[in-house]
């Protein structure tokens, strides 16, 4: 039995309604908890007085630098003691989750149990970072939560300037739209850097996102600092049973107006069987006896959407890999920056395919760890530097796929051109 | 006196997944054909060996109580196959490798008080932060706007009406930690940060302050004859950047912190390239414990969207179809000069041509 709770007006309004509620479940861990009681406490008067009352701190586990988020309250009496004593020291755990976020129950059973022993009893699946947040341990049960967590086979993630924890979407697992195997990537990239993810010594946060497709359910482009994005480079495979299927479910209007005429490059047509070219990068499906969409794989930018709205009648080709951008960030403290394509296409079948990968991000983190601004972001170093001086010290060929368009300006000095055709030639040659 | 010993960590990193994937996902890992959704809620995924896995999806509350997970555990031991896994938006799903088993799990979640939906053209579960719970530098909360959000947009959660899926995020102050979305509710300060000059003192490394500031409006100064920083009012854009390694730096206010709604970011690659999220409305009241004004503009705004775009239109789609003079017409919120861009690259997003919309 805990001790007596606090009244809570504002708080027991979020207890109605049908969307499960987070107020209900904190009063539950009260019934047991001092520290709930407490917790409860400080967030009503945060609705009472519309202010945050925790403040950071260092408290960590041994041999590490990183992973825990520190809270101390803020909420002091007149006598400068805490208000709400037994939630004074409200710790968070930063796990890296297994890729996916797949787990069974015997797993989560085993998180309830320790954390009920050593934490509050809240767990958040998953934070914005990605994630399980152990939430709300005093400073001197993090390393005793750790211990136990770490005994289970999982780590700590990465917090302040560090690699820190990487998402991956659903991918090969359950998706039909998986272009590579994004948990063994993941994997192989992450575990590359566990001394970067857990002794934060970089000028700011490193973050890897993978996602299968471009649909890009991990948002990579947006937050990452390196994005991981599959595609293909052959055509686009087609299933006539399934699009058959689909076209006599929808009909015309929709195959028109929901699938060619939102194609952003115009690379569908219908056209009666017949009539669809035989040219080696033409995919074709049929969709009834006498007519068939005509795909131009040369003019399709990969973007999903025809996919999407015909699943299984449409699919990625097989000569899969991924697209990569660097750079991608939020918006402290020069505005939001999306990545930028580095590499167009990269294989990430074999194990060697990976290691490429595994060391453009290490050469890539090696750069960043010696050239930004403390407090600067990748995306932000680049836009200081300018795109060539990144790929210079990258060894990576400028490409007409990392631009929307050239240059619209004439302000750079350009007397190195005649040296620069001739190397690309030299190249051109030499394949 | 011995130290005491202490436990090395193993650094493990990123554990397998493999070991808690459902065993047909395992067998079929990188060889599914397609999926279709036969409801609200469930995915129904077919493998090219003919296997086939329904997903059953659920809403939490994403801050959630040992209760809450032992209870979806026990939902999964007894009406499921005892593997689940999260989205990003902190739904649940269960896997099951039997048809049969979809609608008894369904009725048992919703027993429980579990949503089933957030799949396709719904609105899912909206991408958020920790707030008052657990940030050190929130402006406002996460788990109740979020809470207070959901049951207010439960029906669209749980039926599939919305013309394209529909991504929500709330961030607590301007650093966006929910991320881009269709629609973001975002912290908006509106006064510069009051500063507590014996804290500066204190705990504050000056250089550091005066290099976080975007617009160079925070300089060393001395008060009251100690050295301090001051801020020059006219220039600070009210961002709060000084604030998360500062606290002296005090940017939230109860009444001149208020929420702003953003609209029109997409993170696919599908149709267009992903786009960012445009300010669309602010000084928004932040009012808890159910912040209804925040809610009823969320609603006209997605209630406006799903009556006017057309199939597969995202919230952008929508916006870059009919323009934006329609879409604050439509909305009827109030195009104010606030929301012309004025910081870096910002003439891009100025009307260079003779496109209107009559």
């Amino acid at each position: 039995m805990a001790k007596k709770p606090h009244d809570t007006p504002n708080l027991d309004q979020l207890e109605s309604g049908p969307w499960p509620s987070f107020v209900t479940g904190l009063k539950r861990l009260a019934k047991d908890k001092d520290q709930a009681v407490d917790l409860l406490g400080q967030l009503e008067a945060s609705y009472q007085t519309k202010k945050g009352y925790w403040k950071g701190g260092t408290v960590g586990v041994f041999g590490y630098g990183g992973g825990v988020i520190p809270r101390f309250t803020e909420l002091k009496d007149e006598k400068g003691e805490p208000v709400y004593e037994d939630a004074a020291e409200f710790h968070t755990l930063r796990v890296m989750p297994p890729p996916g976020m797949h787990y069974n129950t015997d797993i989560l059973r085993k998180f309830c149990d320790l954390w009920e022993k050593h934490g509050s009893g809240l767990i958040a699946f998953h934070g914005q970072s990605g994630d399980i947040m152990f939430q709300g341990a005093t400073t001197e049960n993090v390393q005793k939560a750790f211990d136990e967590i770490n005994e289970l086979g999982f780590d700590l993630g990465g917090a302040g300037p560090a690699v820190r924890t990487a998402m991956s979407c659903v991918g090969a697992a359950r998706c039909e739209q998986s272009c590579y195997n994004e948990a063994k990537v993941h994997r192989a990239v992450l575990n590359t850097f566990t001394d970067d993810i857990h002794r934060p010594s970089l000028p700011y946060k490193f973050k890897f996102k993978f996602s299968g497709c471009p649909n890009d359910c991990m948002n990579s482009i947006q937050r990452a600092d390196m994005s991981v994005i599959g595609t293909w480079r052959d055509n686009m495979r087609t299933d006539d049973a399934l699009a058959k299927k689909w076209f006599a479910k929808h009909g015309m209007n929709e195959l028109v107006n929901d699938v060619v005429a939102r194609c952003p490059t115009k690379a569908i047509q219908i056209k009666e069987i017949k009539a669809v070219r035989k040219d080696a990068h033409i995919s074709s499906v049929a969709i009834n006896d006498t007519q068939g969409l005509e795909i131009d794989n040369k003019d399709c930018v990969r973007c999903m959407h025809c996919i999407n709205v015909m699943t299984g009648a449409l699919a990625p080709g097989k000569d899969k890999g991924a697209t990569v951008l660097v750079g991608g960030k939020s918006h402290l403290k020069i505005g939001g920056l999306m990545g930028t394509v580095i590499l167009p296409f990269i294989k990430l079948e074999s194990d060697e395919d990976i290691e490429k990968l595994v060391d453009f991000g290490q050469r890539t983190i090696d750069f960043f760890a010696e050239n930004a601004l403390e407090h600067e972001r990748t995306g932000e170093m680049i836009e200081r530097i300018g795109l060539s001086n990144f790929l210079e010290a990258m060894e990576i060929d400028v490409d007409a796929n990392m631009v929307t368009t050239p240059r619209m300006n004439p302000y750079v000095r350009t007397d190195g051109w005649d040296e620069e055709v001739a190397k690309i030639n030299a190249k051109k040659h030499s394949a | 006196m011995s130290q005491p010993q202490m436990r090395r960590p193993v650094e493990s990193g990123v554990p397998d997944n493999q070991q808690y994937l459902h065993p047909v996902l395992a067998k079929n890992y990188g060889n599914w054909k397609y999926h279709d959704r036969p409801r609200p809620g469930v995915l129904h995924h077919v493998a090219h060996s003919g296997d086939e896995v329904w997903s059953v999806r659920a809403g939490t509350q994403r801050q959630m109580d040992v209760y809450t997970i032992r209870k979806l555990c026990d939902i999964a031991d007894k009406f499921a196959e005892g593997r689940v896994r999260f989205t990003i938006r902190s739904n649940i799903e269960f896997i099951v490798s039997d048809e049969k088993k979809v609608a008894p799990l369904i009725a048992e979640l919703e027993k429980n008080g579990f949503p089933v939906g957030g799949t396709g053209n719904s609105v899912t579960m909206i991408a958020h932060t920790q707030g008052w719970l657990h940030c050190d530098i929130p402006g406002t909360d996460a788990s109740g706007v979020v809470k207070s959000l959901m049951d207010e947009l439960i029906h669209e959660f749980k039926h599939e009406e919305m013309p394209n899926r529909v991504h929500l995020s709330t961030s607590c102050c301007e650093i966006n930690c929910g991320g881009q979305a269709d629609l973001a509710i975002i912290v908006q300060h509106t006064k510069p940060p009051k500063i507590n000059h014996d804290l500066v003192a204190n705990v504050c490394e000056r250089p550091a302050v005066v290099a976080r500031c975007p617009v160079a409006a925070i300089r060393p100064a001395m008060v009251n004859g100690k050295p301090s920083l001051e801020v020059d009012e006219a220039k600070c854009v009210c961002c709060g950047a000084c604030y998360p390694p500062r606290p002296p730096m005090q940017i939230n206010d109860p009444e001149y912190s208020k929420l702003a709604i953003w609209v029109g970011g997409k993170n696919s690659n599908a149709r267009g390239k992903p786009t960012f999220m445009k300010m669309v409305a602010s000084g928004i009241p932040n009012n808890p414990p159910r912040w209804t004004e925040a809610a009823e503009l969320v609603k006209k705004i997605l209630h406006t969207y799903k009556e006017d775009a057309r199939p597969w239109e995202r919230m952008a789609d929508w916006i870059d179809r009919i323009g934006w003079p329609r879409f604050f017409e439509k909305t009827g919120l109030p195009f104010t000069k606030y929301l012309v861009d004025d910081w870096r690259g910002s003439r891009a997003n100025l009307n260079a041509s003779a496109h209107i919309r009559f």
